[in-house]
């Protein structure tokens, strides 16, 4: 599918902005090419209760991999986000059927919104952790998250000695229940998850491209240096994409255990590595400074489609997740040919001018 | 050609090109060596001389053309490729690694072991004490590198490219850091090794060094050969003509307008060195409103240091700085901007720029907060902003969204400099302003510093070019070991008394000083 344009990167510079422009579209290229691949090969691929179905499930990658693509631009990395997701499942789960004790004969309980909350905030403060062990201890992020991806998966099995927490119907007369409309509700004929991403990719995109915070963030990986001698506050820039990253995780916890009304512990293993392709396949350059959010949800899809697509063909799990690996390598093996490719044409051309 | 001599043509530049993202560096450059001779090598800032040599030490490739080695063609891959080949380079900038001892550097790549491959480490500090020994250094082999003053760094840096024994050895600015009697000494290194038949390329600034050693004088001017002579044949005239080409540098005349009050000061400002001393070593110093202040210094004399110090850069420095009579409390370099202080710094590439980003939201990134409401940054208002300034400071971009890595080296510090003016600041920092940028650009950086301190700004600007800081300062002060060692106003300032305070701050002996770190 995206191979190509990498074989045609061999062709002289003259025919190369065309070559170019293909090269940058090729996630889209991509995208297109899975669906109109699967509504041939797969039978009922295109009915809207599949697209649907799909949706919902590319819509909980393409959460965690926003919240990558920021971390990632800014230079860094966040492994932590699968555990993360795992933990606030835990959390919510916890708090429908056991509420808080207070110790004191008392036990609070929350609403189904009050909950949504809280969880939200344990996710951003677990993102806060993973920024201040990087801005204040200097912990490379990669170990940084590393060590928090094992606490935080940690936490979530101690909170229930390893065990689900089932049946999060919660009770009437305490207030509880409703902790099933974020996984299973619908809003104008689409879920409610759809409608949640929608918001916070708009609000995402709109803060990259719109505000002071995503110009920054921007500038400190494209030159962490440059950058604060600019007077961009590069710590807090930091901290922020990792809470950002953090409460995205926190929304696909909450997600994934009100579609299940259960919570298990063990929800998000490996997450992380899937956003970490979503937002490569996006076009997010792992060496900081280059991203998008469109461009990432495209990716998200494109991973999306291709596992569901081939589950519905009976293609086998274990060569899904060989097609997945290559079609990773293959486009990055394209980002870095485009690279070389731009920088030839126009040193070519300068040569030649001057 | 229009050079002859009795020596050898060891290697030869044909055509050659070098382009890097933003800039052509060298332009068809034909250039030859030759073997038992000084070939030396002078243009100014920026006109290609340190590509040129890369080049042919295997640093980088040429776009275009080709280099013949005794007659053979030949393409080096790698620095290492053109060391087997015997060609040997001392960097302008230092390639030591800190980490290790001086025996380390000098062998590295190269390490002497013993039968079971495991480094002779008693062998190599032996043989490395021998090369140092010819340097009359006072270096010991087992030295951290990163403990030594940056002088005996670089001759650390020579001893390494003479232990090549190569048969050409390239020495880009080798005495920039160098004292007068560390420089002697060099000297008689270099004629040893002409003796001994080794084509030597000599690259450096100070033209009455260039003639006292020099056999062969090649010029350069933005990238292209300009002049190749014997060095009998030519004067001191000859070479200045041929640098700077009929075009005399355009240093954009004083309008001799009165500086006003004090608006910023610098009191006893200390930066500790990490291998102890201080690399800014309590400096005091005022600048008026609309004056220029020049700070002359060497390589490593700590002029960038204390402009990191002023920014807010170091959290260690002690001292204190005003701004217009009050006490700047701030530390960090955010609030410092917009106290009203902007720095331009030394190294654009590294400090300046973002490259990837476009000139436009290079230019704002650090006066966002002026096009923002609530939120939300105002894009006409940006878009205003950004032409603007392109417009006043004469930025050849032809959309301001292109990435900034596409400009020019000119125009890239234009942008820099420009980002510093949208702060809208009272005091300007520039560190080498004119560094590797083509003439005309110059002219117009210098340009705008006119007028800039015509509208009232301080500026405070550190260069190590000695006509730039004679022409361009109110008051010229001398920075040499990170101590303030000379204060002139222009009017009495003269080029032979700033050499002489730059070399104030080493102590009358470099031996002596050389054991400073024991």
């Amino acid at each position: 599918m995206t191979d190509i344009p990498a074989k045609a990167s061999v062709a002289s510079a003259s025919s190369g902005s065309v070559l170019l422009t293909l090269m940058k579209a090729r996630t889209f290229i991509a995208l297109i090419a899975v669906l109109i691949f699967f509504s041939i090969a797969a039978p009922n691929f295109l009915s809207a209760a599949n697209l649907i179905l799909m949706s919902k499930h590319v819509a909980l990658n393409a959460f965690l991999a926003m919240g990558m693509t920021f971390v990632i631009i800014t230079g860094g990395i966040d492994l932590s986000v699968g555990s993360i997701v795992g933990l606030c499942g835990m959390v919510a789960g916890y708090l429908v059927l056991n509420g808080i004790d207070l110790q004191v004969g008392y036990t609070i309980y929350f609403n189904v919104f009050e909950i949504a909350l809280i969880t939200l905030a344990v996710g951003i403060l677990i993102g806060a952790v993973n920024g201040l062990l990087i801005t204040r201890l200097n912990v490379a992020p990669f170990i940084a998250t590393l060590g928090v991806l094992y606490v935080a998966r940690g936490l979530a099995l101690l909170s229930s000695d390893g065990r689900t927490f089932p049946n999060l119907v919660g009770k009437p007369d305490l207030g509880t229940t409703g902790f099933g409309f974020l996984g299973a509700g619908r809003l104008l004929g689409l879920p409610v998850s759809i409608w949640i991403l929608v918001v916070v990719a708009v609000g995402a995109a709109y803060l990259a491209k719109y505000t002071p915070l995503g110009r920054h963030i921007f500038a400190v990986g494209g030159n962490e240096r440059a950058a604060r001698i600019s007077g961009v506050r590069v710590n807090m820039v930091k901290m922020f994409v990792y809470m950002f990253s953090g409460f995205c995780a926190a929304v696909v916890g909450l997600i994934i255990s009100s579609e299940l009304m259960a919570s298990h512990p063990a929800t998000g293993e490996s997450f992380e590595l899937n956003a970490i392709a979503a937002a490569v396949l996006g076009g997010t350059s792992m060496s900081g400074g280059r991203g998008t959010i469109g461009g990432t949800i495209v990716g998200a899809f494109v991973i999306g489609i291709l596992s569901d697509g081939l589950v519905m063909m009976g293609v086998s799990s274990f060569w899904q997740m060989v097609i997945k690996g290559l079609v990773i390598i293959v486009a990055v093996v394209v980002d870095q040919a485009q690279r070389r490719l731009q920088s030839r044409v126009t040193l070519m051309q300068m040569a030649k001018a001057g | 050609m229009t050079a002859a001599g009795d020596h050898d043509v060891i290697l030869k530049l044909e055509d050659v090109s070098k382009v890097y993202s933003g800039t052509v560096a060298v332009k068809r450059a034909n250039f030859e060596v030759r073997k038992g001779a000084v070939n030396v090598l002078v243009g100014e800032n920026g006109a290609g001389k340190s590509t040129l040599m890369k080049i042919i030490a295997g640093v980088e490739q040429p776009t275009l053309g080709r280099i013949l080695l005794e007659g053979e063609e030949v393409s080096f891959s790698s620095s290492g490729d053109a060391v087997n080949r015997g060609i040997g380079m001392v960097f302008q900038e230092l390639n030591l690694f800190g980490n290790l001892s001086v025996a380390e550097n000098i062998f590295a790549t190269r390490e002497i072991t013993n039968r079971f491959r495991k480094i002779d480490s008693r062998e190599q500090e032996r043989r490395a004490a021998e090369f140092l020994e010819r340097l009359q250094a006072g270096i010991r082999p087992d030295m951290l590198v990163e403990d030594l003053r940056i002088g005996q760094q670089q001759l650390v840096e020579i001893a390494k490219a003479v232990s090549l024994d190569a048969r050409i050895l390239i020495m880009d600015e080798p005495t920039s850091a160098l004292s007068a009697a560390e420089v002697e000494i060099l000297f008689k290194v270099i004629a040893d090794l002409k003796a001994r038949g080794v084509a030597i390329v000599y690259i450096s600034h100070r033209l009455e060094e260039l003639i006292r050693i020099g056999d062969y004088i090649t010029v350069l001017r933005d990238g292209r050969i300009t002049g190749q002579e014997t060095m009998k044949n030519v004067d001191t005239q000859w070479i200045v003509r041929q640098m700077i080409g009929s075009d005399a540098k355009d240093f954009a005349k004083a309008d001799g307008h009165v500086p006003g009050e004090e608006i910023f000061r610098a009191e006893d400002i200390c930066l500790p060195r990490v291998t102890g001393g201080l690399a800014v070593d309590h400096v005091s110093l005022s600048l008026r409103a609309g004056e220029i202040l020049g700070i002359y210094g060497l390589m490593g004399a700590g002029r960038s240091e204390l402009f990191d110090c002023i920014m807010g850069r170091h959290g260690h420095a002690t001292g204190a700085i005003f701004i217009a009579g009050k006490k700047v409390k701030e530390r960090d370099t955010t609030r410092r901007i917009r106290r009203g202080l902007a720095l331009i710094p030394e190294d654009r590439q590294r400090d300046g720029l973002v490259s990837i980003l476009s000139v436009a939201s290079n230019l704002t990134l650090a006066s966002l907060s002026r096009f923002v409401r609530l939120f939300h940054i105002g894009g006409a208002k940006e878009n205003q902003a950004v032409t603007q300034m392109v417009r006043e400071l004469a930025i050849k971009v032809a959309d301001p969204a292109q990435e900034v890595s596409s400009l020019s080296g000119g125009n890239q510090q234009k942008v820099v400099i420009g980002k510093a003016l949208l702060t809208g600041p009272k005091v300007l920092l520039m560190d080498e302003p004119s560094r590797g940028i083509d003439v005309g650009a110059k002219a117009d950086v210098f340009r705008t510093m006119r007028k800039l301190s015509r509208d009232g700004l301080g500026i405070l600007f550190a260069t190590s070019d000695l006509d730039e800081v004679m022409a361009l300062s109110d008051r010229i002060a001398v920075m040499s070991n990170g101590k303030l060692t000379g204060m002139f106003d222009r009017a009495e300032a003269t080029e032979a008394a700033l050499v002489a305070a730059s070399a104030l701050g080493h102590g009358p002996v470099p031996r002596m000083e050389s054991h400073a770190h024991d």
